[in-house]
């Protein structure tokens, strides 16, 4: 077990545990955001730039600060290593440019992506980006492809993550589309327009942190926000089951497999669970399913249990005191 | 002193009511005195004004009936991207969107444009939410206001009594000229 400071707080690791995994051990704000890295995908990460951090001590033996920001998701921890994340300026600063690269060829068309509201880029762009863009040249876009009767892609939306083609290689042994091309036009293809087929391809769409690849039966049906999240299973025998059906009424508008507070998919779901089964008989319904409170996943949602004011703070002359209670917001 | 007002507020005041005489209980010279007031506010001008054939000024920024955009090119604004909808506070916002087939681009200015598009009038509370959380500037609340009706029903107004252009214009003209 080794020792690390992430923003203050102390934390022991196993050793070759990531400066990001040390990091989630902590949890909290303190946690870099990571558009790339997935952990159940391996060589996954160092790409997007959005995890780095600076370590102000590299190890007890070798106290000097690492002359540059490091990405936090492919730097192993050291014994006696210091990090910073949000309590470095610097840091915050560098997220502001990675914000504005990455959105140098990104659409920004939100109202009309499916991914609004569950995208990792507008929640980090909306934590750490400027309101406004600086660039004023043409983005970059590509003669659209079908890639399937399942999976709609939208490259223009893509950051180059590489999560999906992981997804691909891991879960599947016959992967047909990959990044094709070098630098700015590299694209995701599937190289002579061939239809992703295997049983597990839409695993894709989950981990995608944007919305360059979404779900074609679910494409401008609906917004995530209104629709009622809800955990559910079924047995199957070629994956877990475990899925979230994403209901209106007694309608499944699509199935999506379970994700964690840091939007990964750690028990993969296949094809048939997730596009053949729009019947709700099909499927056990465990409950609703919780997000993190400030996703707009929550909005318009209201539990049955809401908090009554207690009658002591039931006054406009004594006005501070409502904001003792905490179910005042 | 007892009850919920003086509890909620503190400011209830508790009043000495004497008892009636015989005469006051006769309630004709309080009828006189009601209908005097009565008699005197007929001479005077009156509040109200006839409405419809009469308008009242509204301001410019007044908000009133929703409208539907549309661009220069006379292609509808709105791609029912539901962030009205989810600002609303009376949630009397509905949509349905719908994907643009090649050949509609003169339609639709964007790939998804809204199929249906539905404001409960009667929810609605005209606060604005919904021109503040556009991000297309698709919808405005104008000074207008939606004519009175008899059924419930009529006063869910879709993309036929919404869109600029549409027959909004006919039955629903604008309170400032």
């Amino acid at each position: 077990m080794i020792r690390i400071t992430i923003d203050d707080i102390e934390t022991q690791v196993e050793e070759g545990t990531t400066i990001l995994n040390a990091a989630r051990k902590i949890g909290g704000k303190i946690v870099p955001p990571a558009l790339c890295y997935y952990s159940s995908l391996k060589g996954s990460g160092g790409k997007c730039r959005a995890c780095l951090v600076k370590v102000e001590q590299a190890s007890a033996r070798d106290p000097r600060p690492m002359p540059k920001l490091v990405a936090s998701c492919c730097t192993p921890a050291q014994d006696g290593m210091v990090v910073r994340n949000i309590t470095s300026p610097e840091v915050l600063e560098a997220r502001r440019g990675v914000v504005e690269l990455l959105l140098i060829n990104h659409p920004l068309d939100c109202p009309i992506c499916d991914q609004a509201g569950e995208c990792d880029l507008q929640n980090f762009a909306y934590e750490h980006g400027l309101e406004k863009t600086r660039y004023e040249f043409p983005r970059r876009t590509f003669d659209p492809i079908d890639i399937g009767p399942h999976i709609q892609l939208h490259m223009t939306r893509c950051i180059l993550c590489y999560r999906c083609t992981l997804v691909a290689d891991q879960l599947s042994n016959d992967r047909v589309h990959g990044i094709l091309w070098r630098g700015e036009v590299s694209e995701i293809s599937t190289y002579i327009q061939k239809a992703i087929d295997h049983e597990f391809s839409g695993n894709m769409i989950d981990v995608c942190p944007v919305g360059a690849l979404t779900d074609k039966h679910f494409r401008f049906r609906n917004r995530v926000w209104f629709l009622i999240p809800m955990d559910a299973h079924r047995n199957c025998a070629k994956c877990c089951g475990k899925v979230v059906l994403w209901l209106r009424g007694k309608e499944i508008y699509r199935v999506t497999a379970r994700k964690d507070e840091y939007g990964e998919v750690h028990e993969f779901i296949c094809n048939e669970c997730r596009w053949e089964h729009y019947n709700l008989n099909d499927w056990v319904v465990e409950g609703p399913r919780a997000f993190q409170p400030w996703s707009v996943i929550n909005a318009n949602k209201y539990h049955a249990n809401t908090k009554e004011l207690p009658h002591t703070l039931y006054s406009k002359l004594d006005n501070e005191r409502w904001n003792e209670f905490e179910g005042v917001n | 002193m007892e009850g919920q007002g003086y509890l909620l507020t503190g400011r209830a005041k508790v009043l000495d009511r004497p008892r009636l005489s015989w005469a006051e209980k006769m309630y004709l010279p309080a009828i006189v005195g009601g209908l005097s007031v009565t008699i005197k506010h007929l001479f005077r001008r009156k509040a109200t004004v006839q409405f419809p054939e009469q308008k009242r000024p509204v301001p410019i920024s007044y908000r009133g009936l929703h409208v539907l955009k549309r661009d220069e090119n006379g292609a509808e604004r709105c791609t029912a991207c539901g962030l009205c909808a989810v600002a609303c506070p009376a949630e009397a916002i509905t949509m349905e969107a719908g994907e643009r087939k090649p050949g509609e681009e003169h339609l639709y200015r964007e790939e998804k444009y809204a199929i249906k598009y539905e404001i409960n009038m009667l929810r609605c509370i005209f606060c604005g939410l919904c021109e503040e959380a556009c991000p297309k500037e698709a919808i405005f609340l104008e000074p207008t206001f939606a004519p009175a009706g008899f059924d419930r029903n009529d006063f869910i107004y879709g993309k036929d009594r919404l869109l600029e252009g549409s027959k909004r214009e006919e039955i629903i003209p604008p309170l400032t000229s």
